[in-house]
């Protein structure tokens, strides 16, 4: 099957930066992708690249098997959703989500039908008159993905649409994003700093440092099979284990993960563990958050809500089951 | 050193230390009523606007409401639409019609000229490209503008560079042909409605580049990623994003490039033919013939005309992005 988008060695060079530098990649069609990774990883520069706004200094992207290099964006059936928005002040609501029919030399009855139909899409009927000024962060929100999906296009680009919400807004826009892409089929290309967000949404993850592609795969293997210290670390903040710690449990001079949840914390005194300290403890609602310190190796652990915790400097035994410890494939 | 003025120094500042002096007693007060210190602030510029300003822009349109006998050449006090009436003479009006066709194909002129001027300093120049941008649109202003004026008419004048230029680049037959034209043409650009035209341009450009520069600067550069985005070309981002969101400037420009073509009196007298502008009949008027009420009823002309812009302007939405 034609990858919806695909990158053969492209890099994007801002002089001396590489903002880009040489990523493949295949985005399946229909799929919901997220591309994650810390602010100038690279992450919203693919974004552009695929949206048009930036050309690549290197490689060849195609889209839906047309070479997209030296293609203008608004020859790209491709639409982007802002990360403020961009709507257009001196239009109101209908006008800006008809906005892509109208350049495309379309009726105003008809595209101000289809306006309003989009506007129902994403729960904002009725609101075609307002100015972009008169709404909310959430509400601008959904304009602009409504004014994105009228024109029906192939791949959809979201850069960190969510940044701007406050948490319970953005829960509920995970949500809707998600059956919306459902729904219209339409291949989602997502760009977010949220590792959270990523996992929960995507179906497959991208992780960035650098300009480059550490890993990519689905949200199970991402978080549970990191293949780098960086992947491991910055999905799931998981536990780093150092190669000389990790030859003592798997025999294999490695580095190694573990999730913090699968550290049992017991207190105890008994030599069948590792022995460890606590350092301090994170009340996060549901679980707590332990740090601790086992023989200068700093771990964290989560803990459910509940758990009679442990008090600070107070003696502790971690175990944690063998094959939860993950080998990553980063040379020790 | 006494244990006292150890103490002194060593011992914690007051929570709330009270107001030290007048100084600090009047900034607290203005502190506590704001309103005050603006009310303060704004009484001289009101006071000099609302009297010398605005009494004296009444007492011309007073005077534009008396009349003279023209017998005996003195100032009848009282109130009459008799002068409004002779500005509907045929001369009078050919002198307004002429300024008000000249201010729009100078202000339309400036504008596409400055366009491109502004868009290329808002959105591309950074750093010394900026500055240089500055001090090129402002440069011309710091010098005198009689200066200008009489370079220019040196440069239009037949035996100008100009001329001279045309002469070489064998194109001599092209200015002939363009000065052999009626209304526009006449002996030389320096006494032809063209030579006018193009000092008024010159002169007036900077007060059109300026607020245009400052009203693209405004428009988020997201907004043209976006509207290509969604599909729009080059020209249909332009006509509708750019356009409408920089109007507000372009018409902050065009005010400043029709009123000043409206009442200036200098560049008309100096270069281009006989026939009159606005300015030059206000100067005439009030001076040589002593027709206070004319004049005055003139220097209404282009406040009426003004007002009727500002107001189509709203009615076009100019505003609406502001």
């Amino acid at each position: 099957m034609t990858p919806a988008v695909s990158f053969q060695k492209v890099s994007r060079h801002f002089g001396a930066v590489k903002a880009v530098d040489t990523v493949d990649l295949d985005i399946a069609p229909g799929e919901f992708f997220a591309m994650l990774g810390p602010s100038g990883s690279g992450k919203t520069t693919c974004l552009r690249l695929i949206a048009g706004f930036e050309q690549p200094t290197a490689g060849l992207i195609a889209i839906f098997g047309e070479r997209a290099e030296g293609v203008p964006p608004y020859r790209r059936n491709v639409n982007t959703v802002f990360q403020d928005y961009a709507l257009f002040p001196h239009l109101n609501i209908l006008d800006n989500v008809a906005y892509g029919l109208m350049v495309k030399g379309i009726g105003k009855a008809e595209r101000h039908k289809a306006a309003e139909e989009a506007l129902s899409l994403v729960r904002l009927p009725g609101y075609g008159e307002r100015r972009p000024s008169q709404l909310s962060g959430g509400q601008r929100q959904r304009v602009a993905l409504a004014r994105a999906l009228v024109n029906r296009p192939k791949v959809l680009l979201l850069d960190e649409p969510l940044g701007a919400l406050d948490l319970k807004l953005r829960e509920n826009m995970q949500d809707e994003l998600k059956s919306l892409q459902k729904v219209l089929g339409i291949t989602f290309v997502f760009v977010t700093h949220d590792q959270g967000e990523a996992l929960s949404m995507a179906d497959h993850v991208a992780v960035f440092n650098d300009g480059r592609i550490m890993q990519v795969g689905t949200p199970r293997d991402i978080y549970e099979r990191p293949r780098t210290r960086f992947v491991a670390d910055f999905v799931g903040s998981s536990n780093v284990l150092p190669p000389d710690f990790v030859q003592r449990y798997s025999g294999q001079r490695r580095w190694g993960s573990l999730r913090p949840e699968a550290i049992r914390v017991v207190k105890s005194t008994r030599d069948d563990g590792l022995s460890a300290r606590l350092v301090s403890a994170n009340y996060l609602g549901a679980t707590t958050r332990l740090a601790l310190d086992a023989d200068g190796l700093r771990l964290h652990a989560v803990v459910p809500a509940g758990t009679s915790l442990p008090e600070e400097g107070e003696a502790l035994v971690l175990t944690f089951n063998r094959d939860q410890l993950h080998l990553m494939d980063e040379p020790a | 050193m006494s244990v006292s003025t150890v103490s002194q120094y060593s011992a914690a500042p007051a929570i709330l230390p009270a107001a030290s002096g007048m100084r600090g007693v009047l900034s607290d007060a203005f502190w506590r009523r704001p309103k005050l210190l603006l009310l303060l602030m704004l009484l001289p510029p009101v006071l000099w606007l609302g009297i010398i300003y605005i009494g004296s822009l009444f007492a011309l349109l007073l005077q534009s409401f008396f009349s003279i006998d023209e017998f005996s050449g003195l100032i009848n006090r009282e109130f009459t639409l008799k002068t409004y009436g002779d500005l509907f003479q045929a001369a009078n009006l050919d002198i307004i019609l002429r300024t008000v066709t000249m201010a729009a194909t100078v202000t339309l002129a400036s504008a596409v000229i400055a366009f491109p001027i502004a868009y290329y300093a808002a959105r591309y120049a950074r750093g010394r490209w900026k500055a240089l941008f500055y001090l090129a649109v402002m440069l011309p202003l710091w010098s005198s503008y009689l200066v200008k004026i009489y370079a220019w008419k040196l440069i239009l004048a037949k035996e100008g560079i100009l001329t001279w230029l045309f002469a070489k680049l064998n194109l001599l037959w092209l200015l002939d042909a363009w000065l052999s034209l009626p209304v526009v043409g006449g002996n030389s650009l320096s006494v032809s409605f063209t030579g006018t035209f193009i000092v008024f341009v010159y002169v007036w450009l900077p007060f059109m580049i300026l607020p245009m520069q400052a009203a693209l600067e405004r428009v988020p550069g997201n907004l043209i990623e976006a509207s290509a985005d969604l599909g729009a070309s080059p020209g249909q981002t332009f006509r509708n994003v750019l356009l409408p969101l920089a109007l507000p400037g372009i018409v902050a420009g065009s005010i400043f490039t029709f009123s000043l073509t409206l009442g200036d009196y200098i560049i008309p007298q100096v270069i281009g033919t006989s026939r009159l502008f606005i300015g030059q009949a206000v100067y005439t008027q009030q001076g040589t013939a002593g027709n206070i009420p004319l004049a005055a009823a003139f220097a209404v002309v282009p406040i009426v005309i003004m007002g009727l812009y500002l107001w189509m302007a709203k009615r076009m939405g100019a505003f609406d992005a502001l």
